[in-house]
């Protein structure tokens, strides 16, 4: 799987204006309802299950990234969007430091598998640390696919 | 010092020692994801606490990749469905009692989660 096959390029956030977590959790549900990858649900709604999912544990996994994520029934296909903050957030993460990315990823309930593919592709790049600094310095939306892109390419 | 041949004991665990004096041992042990949603982050986490109880070096493969089992975003990365076996490695002075404490959490307590459809038909006989 390639994150360019589960990234909507729209709906990504390059300037996140929520310096909260459950603001940018909203901003980015928003982006993607804007851009119809909700099958029909209100961001709302997800927002809350994806805060929801949060609060059991942070997915703030230190590095200046988290992934929040969750199952939905309303969801068809897995799609993920990326966020960038240049204020960084508090996601209460492992390394207790500051979240400058953030990848939320919504998937179908009854896929689990795909599910773990697409998060073994974000958690793939995520390890690497020149996906990070340029997913971290990235400002347009053009610079974030650039990112994404290139990162597919190198496999 | 032995001269580092594998034995394997009664609960299956294959296991080498080395440096006797120092009690350093290598264990080594398959697995297999039975819960019906696999090697998810909370899944993850909790393999990443247990592990983290250990002295011992403790590493995680399956056919792509090996990673250290301490780390949630290397874990992570695994992404191990249900079905999946993965090979796990630890070496240290707990070298052993870190691979059966990891098999009771993936095979036997499966995560605190539901099992797979195979795994839920073999337990209804």
């Amino acid at each position: 799987m390639k994150l360019s096959d589960i990234v909507c390029f729209e709906a990504n956030v390059p300037n996140l204006s929520g310096v909260k977590r459950d603001e940018v959790i909203h901003e980015l549900l928003c982006s993607l309802e804007n851009a119809g990858q909700l099958g029909g649900a209100s961001s709302k709604e997800i927002a809350a299950a994806v805060i929801k999912r949060e609060r059991e544990a942070s997915t703030g996994m230190g590095k200046g990234v988290a992934v929040p994520h969750v199952k939905h029934d309303a969801i068809k296909d897995v799609v993920a969007v990326v966020g960038c903050s240049a204020k960084g957030i508090d996601f209460s993460s492992l390394d207790k430091q500051p979240v400058y990315t953030v990848i939320v990823l919504l998937s179908p309930a009854d896929n689990p598998d795909k599910h773990l593919q697409a998060m073994e592709t974000i958690f793939k790049n995520l390890q690497k640390e020149d996906f990070r600094r340029f997913l971290r310095q990235a400002q347009t939306h053009d610079q974030i696919r650039e990112t994404v892109e290139d990162a597919d390419d190198a496999g | 010092m032995t001269d580092g041949r594998w034995t394997r004991d009664s609960d299956g665990v294959n296991l080498r020692e080395e440096g006797f004096t120092l009690g350093e041992r290598i264990c080594e042990i398959e697995v297999e994801i039975k819960n019906a949603d696999g090697l998810h982050m909370r899944p993850a986490m909790q393999f990443v606490d247990v592990a983290g109880r250990f002295t011992s070096d403790i590493k995680v493969g399956n056919d792509q990749a090996n990673v250290d089992a301490k780390s949630i975003m290397q874990m992570t990365m695994l992404a191990a469905t249900f079905g999946t076996k993965l090979h796990i490695r630890a070496e240290g002075s707990d070298a052993k009692e870190a691979v059966k404490a990891l098999r009771e959490l993936v095979e036997v307590r499966m995560f605190d989660e539901a099992p797979g459809k195979k795994v839920e038909e073999e337990q209804r006989g």
